[in-house]
């Protein structure tokens, strides 16, 4: 059924805008077509409000720099934006391009049409340099304002070292820092009101309650937030770029680190989309280690999120209860893969080494050990009085607006929609498990701990049939662009040795072509959307995060509430800087 | 009844008190710790219990740092009120028989007014640091205050009315055969809660709120003056602990132990207690505090003083 109406959308494109709407054949299988500049904006409405079964989520927007491709497609471009659409009806993705030349690289905001569009248009100015005519603040979002160039542009320097040394001379910290002064009418705020001044107070980048380095400036009226402006970048760590440095297989251990609690979920998410590229299916065994793990991390990350929530709002014990069981887990991720927090763990085609003996044991005691502790937690946190008239009815939203802001994961289950794309869009093997998804109602910061707390539950669910149900077998495919490669029979022949020894020294090479792969990580959906040139590295690495449309929508959930209800709302979003700041 | 050795009980009372504050941090830390499956402090001395001396020692020698843009008198000035009135409010409490600096006949008047003018202090640190999120902070304190010492001292009326003296001697005296706690439960659940916002501990401690202000009202103090401020606080857990311990539990009144040790054990229960509400509560809104205290507090503390009142008259005549 997805696949017909899919084919229709494209098909209603053409149908509608005529038909040299080139199409585009992807490793994903997701429809890709072409558009031109001028009607990509009537054409993105008409795909968001006009079509049936319309798609009502901007997943994603970005670009390519095509100019130093070697294979190039049908459409020759400069630079290619790529909008990623999502239906919920159809559920399914669409992906349009459009083309745009050196000379004239401009193309129509769509933030009229979606607000979450903002932030994606000004990264992509800031990446690439590509106007988008009529946004309301195109500004530099990740990169300091004092920037020179557009580092996803191919010929922008990639290592520090091709840079010259870094220099901070007390005239150049005295120009950065006032660069950094926040002017309230460059947004379009007002100093005051007839019978009030306006504070314009700064929280973070250094601050106890931003999780990281984030920075919000708030218009406050006494202790009531007028509006805020949240700003990002100070996390930024290139992760897009040294994808096109890094080989397909070393590039595994910089995925660990985006959402740098969620471990090899990263992974995970990174490797749907190579081996959609390479068409390599998992073995069972390797499917069955990775689902474990992953909701394993699944409940690490829910841990420090429960334990740092709980502080937000000013509870102090349960941060250390959390990560005592935090560090239980840690224990088993260990005695699995030798490290915790960023274990690398995940190859291309399985995972790196089979399970050591008496595994079952740690998790059986896991098992065991997990549910007491929640249900100790609930009566602690969720059950508390004060807990819940601090967030109960607190940066409420509502399922429509919480799609059209591009929200994913606990935040859209907590507005009473039942989608969790491990059930909707299975992958590694999720359609053979057993688990619900945790709804709730109001959409309020409280039902986000709530829903939250039993996603815990279920995988744990999930995690005790890995256990219980682990297949026999191989732990990786043998396909040939698997990595490491198989090495058994490398010294009984030459043909063996030499493309092991290719694989090894220069990395797989994947064939040229693109694909999008999205996982449900432990913050929302997480994708990466990859293009190969059919090289030993990947073209371009995109990383579209789950944390970044949430924290986009921070004015719209705490406008005309305190300040401690901006903690709160901070605190039930779950966000990680990396991963909005990649 | 006051003591025979003034300057001797002075003296005590000043050691015991500041010493007892000092020891507090290393106690709570331990006790936090105990509850929240960790260590604390345990490295320095027998049980870590030179921690304190070597924090004091660090705080002593920190350099004196006053920020350019703090309004420099005021900002000296305000740490020490917070000291100064609290230690002058132990000098009306009676710890036992004989052991009192001065037995004024309006000691509980004293107390509340020392600890009203306390406030000063947390409103002028704010005020004077020129800082947004120390504003901010004693923009609460001053409020929370506001609403709270109201009930404070309604609270305590019923009490006053049974013994028929302000006088914490004579309030001791007159429980002998009852402890006002059972007469007066609805005050001194009143007065408890009154007492934690008084202290600025969690779950009242918005002024210093860490998750959102950072210090709060002392964002912008170190060194001497931010420990002026960390003994304040625990001088007025101190102080909170005795008052209920002398209006709600008898004081000092207690079998086979002597005196002293009754008042001691009755005093560091509560202390303990606070510590412990500090581990176990989230903090509430400012505004949620503000309506409650209005709201349900203080029509409770009149409710409760006017049925005292009522019963006292009958009882009487």
């Amino acid at each position: 059924m997805t696949a017909t109406a899919t084919l229709n959308a494209v098909e209603a494109l053409r149908r509608r805008y005529g038909a040299d709407i080139a199409g585009q054949q992807t490793a994903d299988g997701v429809p890709t077509c072409w558009c031109p500049r001028a009607r990509i904006h009537e054409m993105l409405a008409y795909l968001k409000d006009g079509i049936d079964a319309p798609y009502k989520m901007l997943y994603d927007l970005t670009a390519i720099d095509e100019r130093m491709r070697l294979k190039h497609g049908a459409v020759q471009s400069d630079f290619t934006v790529v909008y990623h659409l999502f239906s919920f009806e159809r559920n399914a993705y669409i992906r349009i391009k459009t083309a745009l030349q050196a000379d004239a690289l401009s193309v129509d905001t769509i933030t009229d049409l979606w607000p979450a569009a903002n932030w994606y248009e000004r990264e992509v100015w800031d990446m690439f340099g590509i106007r988008f005519s009529g946004h309301p603040h195109l500004e530099r979002i990740l990169m300091p304002r004092s920037w020179v160039g557009h580092p996803l542009r191919k010929e922008h320097p990639a290592r520090a070292t091709e840079m010259g040394p870094f220099q901070l001379s007390p005239q150049k910290e005295e120009a950065e820092q006032e660069l950094l002064r926040f002017r309230p009418e460059e947004w379009g705020m007002q100093r005051g009101s007839e019978d009030t001044d306006f504070i314009f107070l700064n929280i973070g980048p250094q601050h106890p309650g931003t999780h990281g380095v984030l920075r919000i400036v708030l218009q406050l009226d006494g202790e009531e937030i007028v509006d805020c402006v949240p700003e990002i970048g100070f996390h930024h760590r290139g992760a897009e770029k040294m994808g096109e440095r890094q080989s397909w297989h070393t590039y595994i251990p910089y995925t660990d680190r985006v959402d740098y609690l969620g471990g090899v979920m990263n992974n995970l998410a990174y490797l749907t989309a190579v081996e959609k590229l390479a068409g390599i299916t998992v073995p069972p065994r390797g499917q069955v280690i990775r689902v474990m793990l992953s909701e394993l991390f699944r409940i690490i990350s829910h841990l420090v999120w429960y334990g740092t929530f709980a502080q937000d709002v000013g509870q102090m014990s349960p941060v250390f209860y959390t990560f005592n069981d935090r560090e239980r887990a840690f224990a088993m991720i260990e005695a699995i893969c030798g490290a915790r927090m960023h274990p690398n763990w995940f190859r291309i085609g399985g995972v790196a080494a089979d399970l050591p003996r008496g595994w079952d044991g740690m998790f059986r005691d896991f098992i065991r050990y997990f549910p007491p502790r929640l249900a100790e937690y609930d009566r602690e946190v969720l059950r508390n009085r004060i807990f819940q008239a601090r967030t109960k009815g607190i940066g409420t939203i509502t399922k429509d607006l919480a799609i059209e802001w591009g929200m994913t994961g606990s935040g859209l289950r907590a507005c009473g929609f039942e989608w969790d794309f491990r059930k909707k869009q299975p992958y590694s093997g999720y359609e053979q498990f057993e688990f619900d998804i945790p709804t709730a109602t109001h959409g309020d910061c409280y039902d986000r701990a709530v829903v939250r707390v039993e996603e815990m539950r279920q995988s744990l669910r999930i995690i005790e049939q890995c256990v219980n149900h682990m297949p026999d077998g191989p732990y990786k495919s043998d396909h040939p662009l698997a990595t490491p490669p198989v090495k058994d029979r490398t010294m009984h022949d030459i043909e063996t040795l030499i493309t092991h020894f290719l694989s090894v020294s220069w990395g797989p090479v994947m064939p040229a072509g693109e694909a999008l792969g999205a996982i449900e990580a432990t913050k929302g959906n997480n994708g990466y959307y990859l293009v190969s040139d059919g090289s030993t590295v990947s073209y371009r690495t995109r990383i579209r995060t789950p944390s970044f449309p949430h924290m986009q929508m921070l004015p719209l959930l705490c406008r005309g509430r305190m300040v401690p209800d901006l903690l709160a709302v901070l605190g039930a979003m779950d966000f990680v800087l990396a991963d909005i700041d990649r | 009844m006051t003591s025979p050795y003034p300057i001797v009980a002075i003296i005590g009372i000043l050691v015991v008190a500041l010493t007892l504050a000092a020891g507090l941090i290393w106690v709570e830390r331990r006790l936090l710790a105990l509850w929240q499956d960790r260590y604390g402090p345990n490295r320095v001395g027998p049980f870590g219990l030179l921690q304190v001396l070597a924090d004091m020692i660090k705080i002593f020698f920190k350099e004196d740092w006053i920020p350019p843009f703090a309004d420099k008198v005021v900002f000296i000035v305000a740490p020490a009120v917070i000291v100064v009135t609290v230690l002058m409010s132990f000098a009306v409490l009676p710890i036992a028989p004989g052991i009192i600096i001065s037995d004024l006949n309006v000691g509980l008047l004293f107390v509340l007014g020392m600890s009203s003018l306390g406030v000063y202090s947390v409103v002028l640190a704010g005020w004077s640091s020129d800082n947004k999120y120390a504003l901010l902070g004693g923009l609460r304190a001053a409020a929370q205050m506001m609403s709270y010492e109201v009930f404070m001292g309604l609270a305590l009326m019923g009490v006053v009315l049974l013994a028929g003296s302000f006088n914490l001697t004579e309030i001791v005296a007159a429980q002998r055969h009852v402890w006002f706690v059972v007469p007066q439960f609805l005050g001194f659940i009143l007065f408890l809660i009154a007492g934690v916002a008084e202290t600025r501990r969690l779950p009242f401690d918005l002024p210093e709120a860490e998750s959102e202000l950072i210090a709060g009202f002392h964002s912008e103090y170190s060194g001497m003056k931010f420990g002026m401020f960390f003994v304040g606080e625990y001088l007025g857990v101190i102080l909170i602990s005795c008052l209920i311990t002398i209006l709600f539990f008898g004081g000092w009144l207690g079998p086979v132990l002597p005196p002293v040790v009754w008042f001691l054990i009755k005093m560091m229960f509560f202390i303990c207690f606070f510590i412990l509400l500090r581990a176990a509560l989230p903090r509430p809104r400012f505004d949620q505090l503000m309506s409650w205290g209005w709201k349900v507090m203080l029509p409770l503390a009149l409710a409760n003083l006017l049925v005292t009142g009522a019963v006292a008259l009958a009882w009487r005549s």
